[in-house]
């Protein structure tokens, strides 16, 4: 995979100093067990300007079924109006325009069949965009999903946040019998600062009875298969997603002060085995 | 506006929480602190004043409409108590005041914010930071701030934090009674402090409401950029507040056209085309100002008649008699914009846009032209001068007894065409009062100008037009 670079010792050890910058300054009931950052798998920089690589990103394309089971609004194109990777970072815009009879424009981006994985450290860095109606998301469904259809397949929402609450994130999981507005879900407020003005890395440390959340270097969720009010689907390979959604049931419909356009920006995304 | 300075035990309270906090701030100063700077306290309000305040009414507001308040508070032992007067109260119609201290170093904060809340829910007129009794530089206020009855927090943001280096003007407020009944109501203030929230973000200035104007003007045409600042907060609420013209920096795409001080104040200078705009801290704003100039401005002819024999309305030839009004504002039909507000190398105009009727009005008292013989005006129509255009001058008398409606009011109109018309030139107008057909002209009263021009279902589509010279002589 191309986008799989090699300088992965070099990103480590930035990496490894962060954190343990970060993790000295966690509070003594942080007790969660830590993924050892040993091997990293995929580390897309977005280092190539133009269209996202195609070996490793493929994109939904129109409304799906009820707005993407979600009543969302916008139209999925891979436009370069929508989607483009420029000076190291892809931009998602969502846009208000009339296309395909949708009211608005925008983009989400899959590894379905290209990459995916079972456990590790999945995280990227992003600077979201803000605003009533804006919803983006980093997340994981499980990659049996065309036979074992949703909620069955599993979703791991590493990130999920609402453009009217600019400081707040959620992290949650779906599956059978938790799934919508029953999913195990825990949010996350920004102290002193928001998620819109600068980036900011939304991961998880998935193991096998495990996902632990975290926002830079605070980690402020674990579930476990005793949280779920189901079975834990979370042992077997589970692809990403990125996409700047508008409207829908979680966020509500844009409002006349929400502006337009709006871009998300990732600067990497990286997994770790 | 008075000043006046409250002292009463407080104040010593008050002082002597300032002193520990600035003895605070003195500890180690930083190795390369080399400038004094302000005090960087962001405290106003907690339990007492930090900081020495002085709290300074305005002129007309009832004096003792705030205290400080030891039963009803958000926090800690106090608040700050706010009792707005009913209309009509002799001891003040308003409340509303200036809270200064010593000059202070707020560029390390990005809000005042505070909690409120009040007897009733309300809307408090005027409420922000920056006035000072002095040049208020950095003035901003929150025009219409919802509070309800139940403590809530306040935020207004500063527009560019960086300008408050020496402010002064910590706090400042207005309100008057509410309401049909035009009842007082008390509200309260809690925690009143400058902040470094962090949330404060996604700045979008505006200049002329975001709108790009295209004004036609002269030499000498003088107009004044006024500009907001929104920011979206940490809950999600955009805060929009209006921002001194100092917080922004303004600039004219052809200074020889047309310049613009710091203050906003644009001077037009030569003929050519010049667009008028501004940033806050690098932020372009949304709208602008641009300005055809036509090159000189051709005054109307100044008037020679004695001014024994004129009453005048409008002119600065004479001493005008005293007018209510230049414009009425007629609800809900009128959509005329403008008045006597425009100066071109001295010459005071009067200036429709938007025109479709206006009136101007004399009550206090009537005038009473019954010696007077003809109605006199100059006036250059600045929109196209169109086939089946006109200006309607109509004249109102109230009556014998001096006052609109009574069953004695009575008008008269005449209509000047098309053909009397120059787009562009003045045109002066005598018109022998008979011609009004009014029985009596000892209580005139209002005088009007109606072109329809913004009404599409009737003739007529002059809009904007300049006024001089309006008196009748004999």
């Amino acid at each position: 995979m191309k986008s799989i670079l090699n300088r992965q010792l070099i990103v480590l050890s930035l990496l490894l100093s962060g954190m343990a910058v970060g993790f000295s300054g966690c509070n003594e009931d942080d007790t969660q067990e830590v993924t050892t950052l040993s091997q990293l798998v995929l580390s897309e920089e977005f280092d190539v300007d133009g269209p996202p690589n195609d070996a490793l990103w493929s994109f939904d394309i129109g409304t799906g079924v009820n707005g993407w089971g979600n009543n969302e609004l916008q139209y999925y194109t891979s436009r370069s109006e929508n989607v483009v990777v420029n000076n190291g970072q892809l931009l998602i815009t969502a846009r208000r325009e009339d296309f395909e009879g949708s009211a608005y424009t925008s983009a989400r981006l899959v590894t379905k069949g290209k990459f995916e994985q079972q456990y590790g450290r999945f995280e990227a860095r992003m600077r979201l965009p803000f605003g009533q109606g804006m919803w983006p998301a980093f997340w994981m469904l499980g990659a049996d999903i065309d036979t074992n259809p949703w909620p069955g397949a599993g979703e791991i929402d590493i990130m999920e946040y609402r453009g009217q609450e600019p400081t707040i994130v959620l992290g949650s999981v779906h599956g059978p019998g938790y799934s919508a507005g029953e999913a195990i879900t825990k949010s996350y407020e920004l102290p002193n600062d928001r998620f819109d003005t600068g980036f900011h890395i939304f991961g998880i440390e998935w193991g096998p009875d495990f996902v632990n959340y975290y926002v830079d270097d605070v980690l402020y969720n674990q579930i476990t298969p005793e949280d779920v009010t189901g079975e834990w689907v979370f042992d077997k390979p589970f692809y990403l997603l990125i996409n700047l959604a508008v409207g829908g049931s979680f966020v509500g419909s844009p409002n006349s002060e929400t502006v337009f356009p709006q871009t998300m920006l990732v600067d990497y995304v990286r997994v770790y085995q | 506006m008075r000043k006046f300075t409250f002292r009463q035990l407080i104040l010593t309270a008050i002082l002597g929480i300032s002193a520990t906090i600035f003895v605070g701030c003195d500890r180690e100063p930083s190795d390369d602190a080399v400038t004094a700077g302000f005090p960087t306290a962001g405290d106003v309000f907690l339990d007492g004043f930090t900081g020495g305040l002085e709290y300074l009414p305005f002129g007309g507001s009832r004096l003792d409409a705030f205290k400080v308040d030891e039963e009803t508070f958000f926090e800690g032992t106090s608040s700050m108590r706010f009792d707005v007067p009913n209309v009509g109260d002799p001891q003040g119609a308003f409340a509303g005041a200036i809270f200064r201290s010593g000059q202070r170093d707020l560029s390390g904060f990005d809000a005042l914010t505070f909690y409120a809340k009040a007897t009733k829910a309300a809307t408090i007129n005027e409420i922000g930071f920056g006035q000072d009794f002095g040049e208020n530089q950095y003035q901003v206020v929150i025009n219409g701030l919802r509070v309800s009855t139940g403590w809530e927090k306040y935020t207004i943001p500063i527009p560019d934090p960086s300008k408050l280096t020496a402010e002064a003007g910590l706090f400042w407020y207005a309100e008057g009674a509410e309401g049909e009944e035009g009842d007082g109501y008390t509200f309260w203030i809690d925690q009143l402090q400058y902040e470094k929230l962090g949330t404060v973000a996604q700045p979008r200035p505006a200049i002329f409401g975001g709108e790009d104007r295209v004004e036609q003007t002269f030499i000498g045409g003088a107009f004044q950029v006024l500009g907001t600042q929104t920011f979206n907060l940490g809950n999600g609420s955009n805060q929009t507040v209006s921002a001194a013209p100092s917080y922004f920096d303004f600039s004219s795409s052809n200074e020889s056209v047309a310049t613009v001080n710091a203050l906003g104040q644009v001077s037009v200078l030569t003929a050519g085309t010049a667009v008028i705009s501004a940033t806050i801290g690098g932020v372009r704003a949304a709208g602008s100002l641009t300005l055809n100039s036509v090159g000189e401005f051709v005054r109307a002819p100044i008037p020679t008649r004695p001014a024994a024999d004129v009453i005048s309305i409008f002119s600065d030839a004479y001493t005008n008699v005293p007018v209510d009004f230049y414009n009425g504002f007629f609800a809900p039909f009128q959509t005329t914009l403008g008045g006597a507000n425009l100066s071109i190398g001295g010459d005071n105009l009067i200036s429709y846009t938007e025109l479709n009727f206006v009136a101007s009005e004399f009550k206090n008292p009537t005038v009473n032209a019954a010696d007077m013989t003809h109605l006199h005006v100059d006036i250059q129509v600045q929109s196209a001068v169109n086939p089946g255009d006109f200006v309607v001058i109509e004249l109102g008398d109230f009556g014998a007894d001096g006052a609109f409606g009574g069953g004695n009011d009575n008008s008269g109109r005449v209509t000047i065409g098309e053909g009397q018309l120059t787009s562009g030139q003045w045109v002066s107008i005598d018109i022998p009062l008979a011609d009004f057909g009014l029985p009596a002209r000892n209580n005139l009263a209002q005088w009007f100008f109606i072109t329809e021009g913004t009404n599409p279902n009737e003739a007529g589509t002059i809009t904007e037009i300049l006024v001089d010279n309006m008196y009748f002589y004999r």
